[in-house]
Formats: C-alpha cells, structure tokens, sequence
C-alpha cells in the first residue's frame, strides 16, 4: 500500500474526540496504551454497515447476508495480510487479546500439558497473559517458570536461554510490556523454544498498534491482540495460530456458527478457524477494524513506529530530568508508554492534578500487580503515545508533572522538590 | 472542578500528619482489612470495643491522600462513640461525599471529614474516601453483631 507523509497535526482532525476542552483546558490524550481514540473513518464505516449492509454472517442466502459475510471474511484477509500470515484460515476472531490467551490456555495448553511441565513467562506481564497460565498449571500440575528481567526490567536473549529447559512446553510473553513499554527478543524466545518443542504464545495487545509485525518471520505460534488499540472497536480481538495448532485443537466454546453437522446425539465441526468462532461474531467491529487497517497502512507502520518512539523518547528523557520523578523501565528503545511516580506522591493524586490540567493519563497497577510488588510501589502514573499525539503534548505533560509538585510540594517536603 | 475543593488544607494536613495510625492487638480487637482492587489502596483498621463504645481505633494502610486523609480523620472522629452513633456516621459520611446536604449537627459530629465533600464532584475518586468508613462499617458488623447502617 502506498504510503503518504503525515504529521501528527495533518490527522488529529480526523479524530473528533481529540478536539475538546477538559474543563478550560484543551485535552491531551496520554492513555492510548489503554484503548485509542478512533478516527472518523472507522466510526463511518461502522455507521455505514449498520445502515446499509447488516445482517448475519454464514448463514442465510439474501443479498444483505451476502454483503456481511464478504465484509467480515474481508476483515480477515486484512488481518492475514496485516501480521503476514500464510492463510487466513489461522486468524480467528475473539472478543479481545484476553480472549484470545485465554482459548489458547484452554484450547491448546490444557490438552498438551503434563504434571511436571513447564510454562516459561515473565513477571512483566498483563494479567491477561499471566491468570490464563497460573490456571493451566494449576489444571495439569505443570509449574510457572519466570524469566528474570534485568534491573531496569529489560527481557534480554540470555535471562530468556536460561528459564526455558526441556521441560518447556509453552513460552509466553508479551511483545512490548505495558509498564515498560520495552520490546522482548521474541523471534529469539521463538527460535530456543522450538529447539526445546515448546510452543511460543505472544501477547502482541501493545506492539500491534505500532509496530510492523511479520508472524512468519517471528516465526511464532500464537499471536494475540486487539482492535481498539489500533484505532478499532473494543469487543474484538484475534487469535493468529499455525494452521497445524488450530487442526489438533478442540473448540473452546461450542454451538452455532461452528459446526458442520449436528445430530440429536452429537456434532462435528466446521474448519478453523469458524470452529473457533461460536455464535454470532462481532461483525460490524471487524468492518470498523478493517477501517482502522487501511488508515494505519495508508500512514505506514514503520512510520507510526518510528514518530511513537521519538515521542516516548522525548517523554522518557524529560522526565528523568525532572527532579523528583523516578521512571520505570529502559532508558532506550520504549515504544509508546513511560511509567512513573512523583516523589511520595500517590499516582491517583497525580492522575486527578493532571486531569485538571487536561492531561489524560493511567494510575494505577496496570493490570501488573506483581510487578508493581517487585518494584514496591503500590501504583505508578503511565503515560502513553499514539500517531495523534506530537511533542506538544509531551511539553503540555511535564507542565503538567510540574504542576503536580507544585500543588503538592509542600507535602512531603523536599522529597519532591 | 476546581483542585482547591478536591484537596482541602486540613486533608493535606491529615495525610502529612495521620492521626491514630498504628495497630491494636488484644482481646475486644477487631481487625478489618479493605482493598480497593482497582488502585491497590489498602486499609487495617483496628477496632477495641469496650462494652457497646469504641474505645480505640487505629489504623495503617498505604494510598492516595484522600483515602489516607479519609482514615485518619474517621480514626479520629469515632473513638469513644457507640457503635450505634459510630454505624450513623458512617451513614451519613457515604451521603456527604455523594453531594447530599447532610445539616449542620451531622456536619459537626463529622468534625474534619466534613472537608472531603469535595470528593462529591470527582465521582472517580468517591471510593478513596470511603474505603476507611466501609472498613470501619464491616468492623461493627463483625465486633458486636451490629448490622451495617443500610
């Protein structure tokens, strides 16, 4: 697709809800690690197959069932295409990336493992790709093996080369951290655990939405994320799996729309991925995700990449120069989000002074309780950055922590100042 | 909105300066321990009953000002009441910070806490400031059998 160039300033028209005032500030958007903000695009297209194309998909034979059908079946293709998978059968539509982890914990995982097995994660990751996993071992007494980060919480290939043994059975670990905002060596986590047999399941919910991913060459076989991260609908996410994985798996959820026969006494199913797809499917979501697609391919994703990392990297560098402030994670190299607390100052007074100012930020333990314990904070402050936001906002966001210790300075004393 | 009506100077003064912050062991101890899942605010509250009274409360936790200021100034506010008077305040606390009038005698027997109406006009952080009065409510309930106020 060929690509235009773009500043952030060119399309912050297209997103209607960035132009808004919060209180008698102009609102700056710093949660999209959270969910994105929409362009007009995916909004209009969503409104367009409501009003024109609706119906059901896979079943009925009328015009408008048609039209469904082909344009969900296209938001698969543009799936396929988007992460370089070999079919589109191996993209299975879910209602989000937990959705997604959790089918393969209970698809694949339980059948496979065997007391005595391991799980290879880390201690970075989002619940969502830990509880699926404490579930599975505690389900077939297989043991939780964690990779051990480095002190600023870095994967590195060699922590990684020592927690996976042969008695790996499945690796899992997030693509980019949603604390840290670091990048873990997937292709080579992907390379030690096929050496081993083991299966490597990535949790891509923070690396899809800006960066150029290319399944064949991670050469992964699961891969996990969501629309609204990415400028979609929230209620759907995908599952991309190795077409062998999804022949030997059962489904997880059974009745309509999956099957291929059904008697009174027993059933069987239809191909992957629709046996995966029980019930009717988020169609009109993956019509606006299609949408969403075609706006980041029209911008280019190493474009996208490119402009989110020089702004966290502006935000990180800002920040660690700030008295006061102690930044979680890698110096270098973050995509999209930077983590951090003021002094003594707990994050949720942080977020509501900076709510104040217009500021839109995370406070809390992002989904990462165990993380937060290793690092003995009880909550952080995490801002995040997408294609719409530019270096404005990041100087509007360290006016914004600056004002922060100036309405609490007097707190903690010198802590902060 | 405005910040100043958020953070009042006497809350700031409670979450520098706690009051009552500490634990009590021994028997009549009550111990409640409350979470707020969603940010990870953490209260134990102490409760030493003597007869139908609060002879002490104490409490220890960690989170933002407000839920911290919450507790120290409810610690404060309810030792030595009945359980009965503590159970209306606790009442009458979770009415304040939803923007109702309260009437100036129930303002008075709330003494500090009065302060966090404010809250009111921030509804994400309403459950800071009753995280200590939830603890405190499920410690009459469970100390002497009194049923929580509603």
């Amino acid at each position: 697709m060929s690509t235009r160039p773009w500043t952030p300033r060119d399309i912050r028209s297209d997103f209607p809800i960035l132009d808004q005032m919060i209180g008698d500030r102009p609102l700056v958007y710093l949660d999209s690690a959270a969910t994105s903000q929409k362009p007009r695009s995916v909004i209009e297209a969503m409104a367009r197959f409501y009003e024109r194309d609706n119906a059901n998909v896979h079943r009925a034979v009328h015009t408008l069932a048609g039209r469904a059908t082909e344009a969900y079946e296209r938001a698969r293709e543009a799936l396929r295409r988007f992460i370089g998978a070999r079919s589109a059968s191996e993209i299975v539509f879910t209602r989000s990336t937990t959705g997604s982890l959790n089918l393969v914990a209970q698809a694949y995982a339980r059948m496979r493992l065997r007391p005595g097995d391991e799980i290879v994660l880390t201690p970075l990751e989002h619940h969502a790709n830990l509880l699926p996993w404490q579930r599975a071992a505690r389900e077939t007494g297989a043991r939780l093996v964690y990779i051990e980060p480095t002190d600023d919480l870095r994967i590195t290939e060699e922590a990684i080369d020592r927690a996976i043994s042969p008695r790996t059975k499945i690796v899992a670990l997030a693509h980019v951290s949603n604390v840290t905002g670091g990048v873990a060596p997937i292709a080579h986590a992907a390379r030690r655990a096929h050496d081993v047999g083991a299966a490597i399941v990535v949790d891509a919910a923070q690396s899809a939405p800006h960066m150029p991913l290319d399944v064949q060459a991670l050469d992964v076989d699961f891969l996990a994320f969501s629309a609204h991260k990415m400028l979609g609908p929230t209620g759907i996410g995908v599952l991309y799996a190795k077409h062998e994985h999804l022949l030997a798996m059962e489904p997880y959820e059974v009745g309509g729309e999956m099957i291929e026969r059904v008697t009174l006494m027993e059933a069987t199913w239809a191909a992957p991925p629709w046996k995966f797809e029980a019930g009717t499917p988020p169609i009109a979501e993956a019509v606006g995700w299609h949408a969403a697609l075609d706006y980041l391919g029209a911008l280019g994703m190493e474009r996208v990449e490119a402009h989110v990392m020089r702004l966290t990297a502006l935000a990180v560098e800002a920040l660690s120069e700030e008295p006061g402030v102690t930044v979680y994670g890698p110096r270098e190299g973050r995509h999209a989000v930077v983590t951090f607390n003021i002094g003594r100052i707990h994050a949720h007074d942080v977020s509501t002074v900076l709510d104040a100012e217009g500021i839109a930020v995370r406070a809390g333990h992002h989904c990462a309780q165990p993380l937060m314990t290793q690092l003995c904070i009880p909550a952080a402050v995490r801002a995040s950055f997408y294609l719409y936001n530019d270096e404005e906002d990041v100087a509007r966001l360290v006016e914004g922590v600056r004002r922060v210790k100036e309405f609490f300075g007097d707190v903690f004393g010198e802590s902060v100042s | 909105m405005s910040l100043e009506n958020l953070y009042r100077e006497v809350i700031l003064d409670h979450y520098r300066h706690p009051r009552r912050r500490g634990t009590l062991e021994g028997d009549g101890v009550t111990v409640v321990d409350l979470k707020n899942p969603s940010c990870g605010d953490h209260v134990t509250l102490y409760v030493r009953q003597e007869g139908d009274r609060l002879a002490e409360v104490r409490f220890k936790g960690e989170g933002c000002s407000i839920s911290m200021s919450s507790a120290s100034m409810m610690s404060s506010q309810v030792e030595g009441l009945t359980t009965e008077e503590a159970a209306g305040l606790v009442a009458v606390f979770l009415r304040l910070v939803q923007g109702e009038a309260i009437g100036e005698a129930w303002e008075e027997k709330l003494g500090d806490a009065v302060a966090l109406r404010g809250v009111s006009q921030f509804p994400v952080r309403v459950k800071c400031a009753t995280l200590a009065w939830k603890a405190l409510e499920q410690a009459l309930a469970r100390g002497s059998g009194v049923r929580p106020s509603r």
